[in-house]
């Protein structure tokens, strides 16, 4: 945490200096977007390239760039008192600067993600939290966490939320893990996750369930990773067939995303694997389906066209003009018209047998 | 419409237009008794003599030329009566119709049409002379009297248009009073329009303000206001016909002579001035003239309002002193804004290339020239006696051959000789522009704004006759910026009030792309903003529209000068608003960057920990590094 402090004060102290030299002061982030990442398969996430976004203070950019140290100013001061801000309270804070105060949230957002970029590290180590939590946990896991009065150890035991699930925390830094467990099923809808944490399927198939809702939050990311590196557990993603699921929410699963490629070496699970439900298994399982509406095909064609994941997988881009070809779209939800548990019954333990066809 | 204006005591044309104004009425009571065996009243034949002299003429338009022709018809015979007389075969008007064309085709169509119904003799006895009188009271909206409110701006305009006039052909700076004050009764005005011009002779007095179709300027080729005026015995005719009311005329030529004071009344039939009151009078000028007529009018403000009509007037002619009373009791006072008296214009023949085939034949009646060499030498601007024989032997014609006996298909090749040969373009010293810097300064006496600019233009040609285009505009301060631009449109000076859809001056701004600079335009309308445009037309003859003299003729060399000035006007205004617009861009940065500057230095300070003097000589290094980078 000094580190960030220190980093935080050589940066005001060269922008300081350039004023004191009578010239335009700088600051430089890395892009962040998905044309400045490439895909690792050494290392198994999305790295940045090292593209540079320089920003000189001058009119246009004045305002952003007063903010932006404002900021910094802010980190820094979270970082030595050691506390926690949300990004909506940062927002709040700001209304204190006057004409540098920011109208809308977005904005703040956008000025914390530079900041961590151009230290390279995580929003949380800055101590600026996110407002969500971070994905539920339900089945054969021992969460090993502290209580925040007496610093003693507490047992999570995954086993024992009955209906419900453990919660996992904004920073999971801090956990330990005791499992036997032999694999981690990430699903993408909580539906889904309460119909197999209902039927036990957690015991039935000796794993880990965890709800992502959507695009996984970095704090569940970082979650899967641990659980993956530390208990050399494989990941198998259940998400729904469409663009969306497979691009948006596995893939920043596996690899990271563009827009935080700074931090995806920590907040990614590079072992990751594709279970379902795949544009082959629609033809299998004969789900019904849904049209691709027109935001699917465009963001199925950037994919290929853009995203250095998918262009490093070639059975990624054949499922995805399979997909298009087929112009339907299918949720994992679509088993029911079989028979409301034809998924726990039928489909996951079929799949999971042939765990080496999965799509990488 | 012929024009009737004051001859003033200078004019030469005195007795020689008196005598041909009567013997004018004489000819057209032969020329209708010739005629006269036709159907229905007169007032028909007359009518339809006129259709027959638009098809005669193969007049593109027939039916506008139909209603034009009738007016025309009787100024013709009575400006060709005068011509004979004053056996001086000058210019002439440019516009007319072919004459004797014009009479054989009026007795073909009338033989045709005596086989109907009735027999001659009972068509016969209907038949009756008309008098221009007569015929203005019933078509006063031919004339600017269409109703009470424009009749008493079209008064004022042809009182003032005349005074100004006299006033400058007489060498002396104008100052016009007018007064408009309610009469006793309802929806009655009695106007006063007085100047210190030269004055009127005596005997000049009666006719120049009781009769129609008498004055000094429709036989001459010149630029002056009044070329194509209605007349300000129309306007006297009007106050007659709405009030009963005598127009009043009080004038003194020189402090040695009396003032004459006159009331006088057209005898609507004979067309011929009738005498009410005689009097010598006290009056306080040495020189000038006071008309007044009490007339049925309505006063209003705005656009197209007597107002509007001196504020521009002023505005076009720095050099006059104007004063407006109004029937609410307020004065107005328009001040001269220049002591340039305009540049005497000079009087000019036809160009050949102007004139009409009918004309021509005309032209070659009644010239004194002996020889076809000679009169086209002398009765054309711009044709030298080589020309001249170059236009014979084109035309085959015998170039000694007398004028007088060219029989009309020789004419016609003659006509068409002209138009294949390579003729110099007519004078321009007859022109006399406003000139750009006192258009300035009338802009300036009359609109605050931020920026003027006015382009004069060389002079130009169209067919034939020499004119040249004036453009100015003004910019910003008080100008309204909300709206489209003003278009102030002039001829010979006069402001134009109606027909603005009709005029090419109307169609050059809009057809100019203002956008280029920095204004802005929506398609097919004037640009926007806080903007004045004025546009003058100096000819020798402005080509209306219309009689009523309200909107420019859409001529290609016209509406091409028009534009090449706006643009030039355009380019100069574009680098005002450029430059101002910068200027206000670059404030507005320079308050950015006092608003941000100082989070800056709050935020080092704070993660520097530095003392507060410290951010306070950032702030101050801060705006320097950025102040120097802004431009």
């Amino acid at each position: 945490m000094k580190k960030v402090g220190k980093k935080i004060q050589e940066t005001a102290v060269a922008v300081r200096g350039k004023i004191q030299r009578r010239q335009k002061p700088t600051l430089s982030f890395p892009l962040r977007s998905l044309s400045n990442v490439k895909y690792r398969p050494a290392k198994g996430f999305l790295e940045l390239k090292g593209k540079k976004k320089t920003r000189t203070l001058t009119v246009a950019t004045v305002k952003t760039f007063a903010q932006t140290l404002r900021m910094m100013s802010q980190a820094k001061t979270l970082v030595e008192d050691d506390e926690i801000m949300t990004k909506r309270e940062a927002y709040y804070v700001s209304k204190n600067w006057d004409e540098a105060r920011f109208d809308e949230q977005p904005e703040s957002d956008t000025v914390i993600d530079d900041i961590e970029s151009l230290f390279e590290v995580n929003r949380e180590q800055l101590g600026f939290i996110p407002e969500e939590k971070g994905g539920e946990v339900a089945g054969k896991l021992i969460v090993v966490d502290r209580d925040s009065q007496t610093g003693k150890k507490l047992q999570i035991d995954c086993t024992k939320f009955g209906s419900g699930a453990y919660s996992i925390p904004s920073c999971v830094e801090h956990l330990k893990f005791q499992t036997q467990a032999k694999f981690v099923l990430a699903i993408e809808t909580a539906g889904m996750f309460q119909r197999l944490v209902k039927h036990g399927y957690w015991r039935k198939a000796n794993c880990i369930l965890i709800s992502m809702g959507g695009v996984p939050t970095r704090a569940c990311r970082r979650f899967i990773r641990r659980l993956a590196d530390e208990l050399k557990l494989p990941v198998y993603a259940f998400v729904d067939c469409d663009p969306y699921g497979m691009f948006n929410i596995y893939r920043t699963l596996k690899v990271g995303s563009g827009n935080a490629a700074h931090i995806n070496q920590y907040f990614c699970a590079p072992n990751a694997k594709f279970l379902g439900v795949t544009p082959q298994d629609i033809i299998d399982y004969k789900l019904p389906t849904h049209p691709l509406k027109e935001v699917d095909i465009k963001r199925a064609k950037d994919a290929l066209k853009n995203d250095p994941f998918v262009q490093h997988f070639k059975p990624w881009q054949d499922a995805i003009k399979q997909l298009l070809e087929m112009g339907v779209r299918a949720e994992q939800q679509a088993f029911a018209v079989h028979d409301l548990n034809y998924v726990i019954n039928h489909y996951l333990p079929e799949k999971l047998r042939a765990a080496k066809k999965f799509l990488p | 419409m012929a024009k009737s204006v004051r001859t003033r005591a200078k004019s030469k044309s005195g007795s020689g237009v008196k005598k041909s104004g009567e013997s004018a009425s004489k000819a057209r009571g032969k020329n209708a008794l010739k005629a006269g065996k036709k159907k229905k009243a007169v007032r028909k034949s007359a009518k339809s003599a006129s259709k027959a002299r638009g098809t005669a003429l193969k007049a593109g338009n027939k039916k506008e030329a139909v209603k034009k022709s009738a007016k025309k018809s009787k100024a013709k015979r009575a400006k060709k009566k005068k011509t004979d007389k004053k056996s001086r075969g000058g210019p002439k008007k440019v516009k007319s119709k072919a004459r004797p064309a014009v009479k054989d085709a009026v007795e073909e169509v009338f033989e045709q049409e005596e086989r109907r119904g009735e027999t001659a003799e009972t068509m016969a006895g209907r038949q009756r002379d008309i008098s221009v009188a007569e015929f203005f009271i019933k078509n006063r909206h031919l004339l600017g009297f269409d109703n009470p409110r424009k009749a008493l701006l079209t008064t004022i305009k042809e009182g003032v248009d005349n005074a100004l006039d006299a006033c400058e052909e007489g060498g002396i700076l104008p100052e016009v009073r007018v007064v408009i004050a309610p009469a006793k009764e309802e929806n009655r005005f009695v106007v006063t329009i007085e100047d210190n011009g030269p004055g009127i002779l005596k005997r000049e007095i009666p006719k120049i303000f009781a009769k129609l179709l008498y004055g000094s300027k429709f036989h001459r080729l010149k630029m002056s206001r009044g070329q194509q005026g209605i007349g300000i015995s129309a306007a006297g005719m009007y106050g007659q016909l709405t009030t009963g009311k005598p127009i009043a005329i009080t004038s003194r030529t020189s402090s040695r002579q009396p003032a004459h004071h006159y009331k006088l009344e057209i005898d609507a039939k004979k067309n011929e001035p009738r005498i009410i009151a005689d009097e010598i009078v006290e009056w306080k000028s040495a020189h000038g003239t006071m008309v007044e007529i009490e007339l049925e009018a309505k006063y209003q403000k705005g656009r197209q309002s007597v107002e509007a009509y001196l504020e521009q007037t002023a505005i076009a002619n720095p050099h006059v002193s104007l004063e407006f009373a109004t029937p609410d009791g307020e004065k107005k006072i328009y001040k001269r804004a220049s002591k340039q008296m305009p540049k005497e214009t000079k009087e000019i023949k036809p160009h050949p290339y102007g004139v009409e085939l009918g004309v021509l034949i005309k032209m070659l009646h009644d010239t004194s020239a002996r020889t076809l060499q000679s009169f086209l030498h002398s009765d054309f601007s711009r044709v030298s006696m080589r020309v001249a024989k170059e236009i014979c032997d084109k035309a085959k014609l015998y170039e000694r051959s007398r004028p007088t006996r060219i029989a009309r298909q020789e004419a016609d090749n003659l006509h068409k000789a002209i138009n294949h040969t390579k003729i110099m373009n007519p004078p321009t010293d007859c022109l006399s522009p406003i000139g750009e810097e006192e258009i300035l300064a009338g802009l300036k006496k009359q609109i605050k704004a931020d920026f003027y600019s006015a382009v004069t233009r060389p002079p130009s040609v169209y067919r034939g006759n020499p004119f040249q285009i004036e453009a100015a505009i003004a910019y910003g301060g008080e100008i309204a910026s909300d709206g489209l631009a003003q278009v102030l449109r002039y001829a010979n000076r006069v402001p134009l009030l109606y027909q603005q859809a009709a005029c090419a001056v109307s169609k050059s701004v809009i057809s100019t792309g203002w956008r280029s600079y920095a204004l802005q335009q929506s398609a097919g309308a004037y640009p926007t903003g806080p903007l004045v445009i004025m546009v003058h037309m100096a000819s020798v003859w402005v080509p209306f529209t219309s009689e009523s003299k309200e909107a420019i003729a859409h001529y290609p060399e016209i509406v091409k000068e028009v534009k090449l000035a706006l643009q030039e006007c355009g380019r100069r205004v574009a680098i005002f608003v450029r430059r101002r617009r910068k200027a206000a861009e670059s404030e507005r940065k320079k308050a950015f960057i006092q608003k941000y500057i100082p989070h800056i230095a709050i935020a080092l300070r704070e993660i520097l920990e530095l003392p507060e003097r410290q951010e306070k000589t950032m702030v101050t290094q801060l705006t320097d590094v950025l102040e120097r980078s802004r431009s």
